[in-house]
């Protein structure tokens, strides 16, 4: 069992140890915190800011909602470098399938390129995507694709490292109903817990709302996200 | 093989669980779910009872190898009534969490337990003291522990509030557990509770069929 573990770590002869930092040798993670919220008339998503290699903070601004679409976005969790290159793959593939049909792509035609391409490569891959937006035929819609490559709507959605720590809350206090404001307050306070507990998860809560209308995006700073203290 | 390097690495029956202890004006509440496992695939109790009393006033409650958290608790149990005896007065709280840290501390390589130990006594009132896997103390208003916990951090950060009433400690104990026992598979069965004041001590047992059910079931 000690060989699996330990393979590939300290075997090679030419050890780059000594003359590269170890941040330098790990890969680098959106160990993360993302959700997504369906409301009448649109979906609300939202994630924090923190990219990590080991334990360096390799970007505390990061963007980890990424436009697939006019009306579809998708929020990545794993690898950044996975991420960022099935997001870019499903991008190209949405765009070329909306020319064609001449009509804006359904949400769950996004999120299903996106599960397709997760599942062929799920050996390859880390990558873990919430795909939400607004379309004509559904309205706001959350489909996630976690690791694996499976596929499921559902009302709202937490994924990434912090996501474990906030089962709880979304539980007890997500009621279906909801207006845009309200999803907006429940997902900053939802990543406010998060960021608070998961040492992958921190920096600023980015957070938008998607609907008919179009894109609405909000930033809330590390010092106006809501406290709670209880030491 | 591979099975071995999940999540519990622990050999044998295991309370990968749900526990908490939350003090309140004029007491505490010590509560956890009821189940034990092995190695996740197989509940080997539906029914177990996690809160063990140490003493009149102090509750202990288990995670981690059942065995070797019996086999602690019993130890702990025996030194404090020896103590409280040579002092002719009621055990601090403070006294038997610290019992049962030096037993975690100075056998840390053979032992998987962790422990959360909670209850009054005249000097400080109602207290929370968690002891965690490698031995450390630490004093908290409140304090969730167990696998189940990680899915309530959220939850009890945002929920818990100083000086409750004992009616609301109650609902947030509950909702917490309930909660935990949603979410982790290994934490399940019936919600225990145990409320300790200056008064006494009183035992609260809560079906799985009576528990708060949130938006989803």
């Amino acid at each position: 069992m000690a060989a699996y573990m330990s393979a590939g770590r300290s075997e090679n002869a030419f050890s780059t140890h000594d003359f590269v930092p170890e941040w330098a040798q790990e890969e680098v993670s959106t160990g993360t915190t993302i959700m997504a919220v369906e409301f009448d008339g649109g979906v609300v998503i939202g994630a924090d800011s923190r990219t990590t290699t080991g334990a360096y903070i390799a970007n505390r601004v990061t963007d980890k909602l990424t436009p697939i679409h006019d009306h579809i976005f998708c929020c990545r969790s794993g690898s950044a470098a996975d991420t960022q290159a099935v997001a870019d793959a499903v991008t190209y593939q949405l765009g070329f399938h909306s020319i064609e049909l001449d009509e804006p792509p359904l949400v769950q035609t996004a999120a299903n390129l996106f599960q397709q391409m997760c599942y062929r490569y799920r050996e390859e891959l880390m990558a873990g995507i919430i795909v939400a937006g607004w379309d004509k035929r559904r309205g706001g819609q959350v489909y996630t694709v976690p690791m694996g490559g499976m596929i499921v709507r559902q009302p709202m959605s937490v994924g990434g490292s912090g996501s474990s720590y906030i089962y709880g809350f979304m539980d007890s206090n997500y009621k279906p109903g909801m207006t845009k404001e309200e999803c907006l307050h429940f997902c900053t306070q939802a990543l406010a817990l998060a960021m608070e507990r998961d040492g992958s998860s921190g920096g600023v809560a980015r957070l938008a709302a998607i609907t008919e209308e179009g894109l609405e995006r909000r930033v809330v700073l590390g010092h106006q996200l809501p406290k709670f203290s209880n030491t | 093989m591979e099975r071995h390097l999940m999540d519990s690495q622990i050999k044998g029956v295991s309370t990968g669980t749900t526990i908490l202890a939350v003090t309140f004006n004029g007491g505490v509440i010590i509560g956890s779910d009821s189940r034990a496992s092995i190695g996740g695939y197989y509940v080997s109790s539906k029914t177990i009872n996690k809160l063990i009393q140490v003493h009149d006033r102090i509750f202990c409650c288990i995670a981690g190898s059942l065995a070797d958290a019996q086999a602690v608790t019993k130890a702990a149990k025996f030194q404090i009534s020896f103590h409280s005896i040579q002092m002719e007065s009621p055990p601090l709280v403070k006294a038997a969490a610290s019992v049962l840290k030096e037993l975690c501390y100075n056998n840390k390589e053979e032992l998987q337990a962790g422990f959360i130990t909670a209850g009054w006594d005249r000097k400080k009132g109602p207290q929370v003291y968690t002891v965690a896997l490698g031995g450390m103390l630490l004093s908290q208003p409140f304090t969730i522990g167990g696998s189940g916990s990680t899915y309530i951090y959220g939850y009890a950060d945002a929920k818990y509030k100083p000086d409750m009433s004992k009616e609301e400690c109650l609902q947030f104990a509950t909702n917490a557990l309930a909660l935990a026992m949603g979410r982790d598979n290994v934490s399940g069965g019936v919600a225990h509770l145990v409320v300790i004041t200056e008064e006494g001590v009183e035992h609260i047992v809560i079906p799985g069929d009576k528990l708060p059910k949130f938006h989803d079931e």
